[in-house]
């Protein structure tokens, strides 16, 4: 059975070829060919975390060098959730970016490589293979943020590329340092051997400091979070359910990693100062990503400031460093990938239909595209934290784990951060249900969708039958035929009265996968506790 | 103290580098030349990585050649990291040149100004 790791490595990567090939035959065969890849690999990753919940950890030797000398690929509790949440993720976002775009090949070459890297920053247990992957992770997503037209998106992308790889090498040269300390790159031999040389030496100091700074970039902590907004924002609406759902999540994964399986939780007992450094970096990006949020106009902006302070209560947990802490940090951890994801998704459909991408633009969107509004209403409280849903479960572990440890400064800001998240998305509520809808003037134009923009979509998606050959999404095709017309009869049709949702933008299988996000983050909540549960053993592991 | 420093010389050039591709990315308005800080700041941990594996009068890691042998592993990460760093400048150089054909210029102020005119 653990033949599986690495396919589950090679699967996306192979697709990933398999996606550009195809594209010098035929253009715009890229989706079916991704659709392809990502449910095996979730057939795959199923497979692998039943196997791991039941029998424990499993561990592959690649290319027959045993560990510590080889690389070693090891899947436990938490690997396994990382590896099934990226494929659903990635399976569920390829539904909506169906109608909704890119469309081209090399798009979804990338989009599968990204998923590649993803999960091979998941599996991997050894260090400088998770610096590969996370390099590999990191150039997919710059070119993923660049696929949208103009150049908005490429200078974001470029921000993203330049504090992205200072990131990763700081990271890198963090994997020197206990290099240098240890002589061996393998995780586990790691942890024993940075024990024999000493948590008080200077070498194992440096190198947790490189690695921790290295990944709070990946993570975008506060302050180290400014590439950030600009990439979700500049980039088209699926890549930024994508990435904010997965990138940010797998470095998260990372830290708990290379905290808790590499430095092991006696080194952040015996180094009160590392312990400082990730509560202070947790308190910051809570507090000030939650302010930074109530001040942006943008919702995309918004919603990536959000995600800032989000990540902020992971770190916390980390800091905090108990058992009850760590499994809230892995169901919020899948829950924010859900929601998050599921709230990009949620404002690219409503841009899409009404053409609102401002919070004042969202006045009395309950009349105008009741579905969006409620997805969004339905996401936006998950993400607050009202029981029952996953933002609650994940937030009340990783609070009353802090309680637990007696951090109470970090007590304090983790229930607070609640009413924070509360007043970013309580302003954007309010004018979706008890504001009049803007004048006929006021929210007229035309969607702006980055799939409106591309040329000649109408006749290619038409002459290709292959693509109707999905289930689910099939009716689809005639959103994408009017989209370029479409956009045109906005106006008028707002003029008409409260009846100006734009329906050729909006696919069937985009309004299933919103509904489906909303669905899924109020279904894991109830599904959290049984998680936590099975998690046990493995944080058992992780804390011994 | 001029002994200490001079036991550490290549070290102290490697962090050299490192704050000058720092300073390079910051202080530099054109985009070119950011990512050229950007070589030049890993090239730093190369070298880094590199030196660490220097050991005074070891061999090649041959099995012919006379004991002690260096480690060959740092030189196989460093291979992989150059591999991974000339990825990131090819992409990076991509987005510079649709930067420029989009705004005509390279210039970090003078694009900020046009973004702010859209």
């Amino acid at each position: 059975m653990s033949d599986l790791v690495p396919l589950l490595v090679a699967v996306p990567i192979f697709g990933s070829i398999f996606a550009l090939l195809a594209g010098l035959v035929r253009s715009r065969t890229g989706w079916p060919l991704a659709v392809l890849a990502a449910g095996v690999q979730v057939a795959g990753a199923l497979v692998l975390a039943v196997d791991v919940f039941d029998d424990g950890p499993i561990r592959y030797v690649v290319g027959g060098f045993t560990a510590p000398f080889g690389i070693e690929l090891v899947v436990d509790g938490l690997s396994a959730t990382m590896v099934v949440l990226v494929a659903v993720v990635a399976l569920g976002v390829l539904a909506y970016a169906r109608a909704a775009g890119p469309r081209s090949n090399a798009f979804y070459a990338t989009y599968l490589l990204l998923v590649a890297g993803l999960t091979g920053m998941s599996v991997t247990g050894d260090v400088f293979n998770m610096y590969v992957f996370l390099e590999i992770t990191g150039l997919a997503a710059y070119a993923l943020v660049a696929s949208g037209d103009g150049g908005r998106p490429a200078l974001a992308a470029l921000k993203y590329l330049l504090v992205g790889t200072v990131g990763a090498s700081l990271f890198l040269l963090g994997i020197a340092y206990a290099y240098v300390a240890t002589g061996t790159l393998n995780m586990a031999d790691l942890a024993t051997q940075l024990e024999a040389v000493g948590y008080d030496s200077p070498l194992v100091w440096a190198s947790f400091g490189l690695l921790v700074s290295g990944l709070f970039v990946k993570i975008a902590v506060f302050p180290l979070h400014t590439w950030q907004p600009d990439a979700y924002a500049g980039a088209p609406d699926s890549v930024s359910a994508l990435i904010s759902a997965l990138v940010s999540t797998v470095a998260a994964y990372a830290l708990i990693r290379i905290v808790f399986s590499v430095f092991t939780v006696d080194f952040l007992a015996a180094n009160d100062i590392a312990q400082t450094v990730l509560v202070a970096g947790a308190v910051a990006s809570i507090v000030f990503g939650s302010v930074i949020a109530v001040s942006q106009r943008d919702l995309k902006r918004m919603l990536a400031y959000s995600s800032v302070s989000q990540f902020g209560l992971v770190v916390g947990a980390v800091a905090v460093a108990n058992d009850t802490a760590l499994t809230g940090a892995m169901i919020h951890l899948v829950g924010h990938g859900v929601m998050k994801g599921g709230l990009f998704l949620t404002c690219g459909l409503i841009a899409a239909a009404t053409g609102a991408r401002t919070v004042d633009e969202y006045a009395g969107l309950a009349e105008r595209f009741p579905v969006g509004a409620g997805a969004f209403g339905v996401l936006a409280l998950a993400m607050v934290g009202i029981p029952p849903a996953v933002g609650f479960v994940g937030k009340w572990y990783v609070a009353l784990g802090a309680v637990e440890a007696e951090a109470w400064p970090l007590a304090v800001v983790i229930f607070a951060s609640t009413l924070l998240t509360l007043a970013y998305f309580a302003r954007v509520i309010e004018r979706i249900y008890f504001r009049d809808p803007p004048e006929a003037s006021a929210g007229s134009g035309p969607a702006d969708s980055p799939s409106g923009s591309e040329p000649g979509q109408g006749s290619a998606a038409g002459t290709d039958p292959g693509e109707d050959a999905a289930t689910g999404v099939a009716t689809d095709g005639a959103g994408v035929d009017t989209d370029g017309t479409g956009t045109d009869t906005d106006g008028t049709s707002v003029l008409a009265g409260t009846d100006d949702v734009d329906a050729s933008a909006v696919s069937t299988g985009m309004v299933l996968t919103v509904v489906a996000a909303a669905v899924l983050s109020v279904a894991l909540g109830v599904a959290a506790f049984e998680y936590g549960q099975l998690l046990e053993p493995t944080i058992e592991r992780l804390l011994a | 103290m001029i002994e200490a420093v001079a036991d550490r010389v290549y070290y102290l050039v490697a962090i050299l580098l490192l704050g000058i591709g720092t300073y390079m990315m910051i202080g530099n308005r054109n985009l070119v030349k950011k990512v050229i800080g950007m070589n030049v700041f890993q090239t730093g941990i190369f070298l880094f990585l590199i030196v660490t594996a220097y050991v005074t009068d070891a061999s090649p890691p041959l099995l012919t050649a006379p004991e002690p042998h260096v480690s060959p592993l740092p030189h196989v990460l460093i291979l992989t990291a150059i591999v991974v760093g000339v990825s990131l400048t090819a992409v990076a150089l991509g987005l510079i040149v649709r930067i420029y054909d989009e705004y005509g210029t390279l210039d970090e102020d003078a694009i900020r100004e046009l973004v702010a005119d859209e």
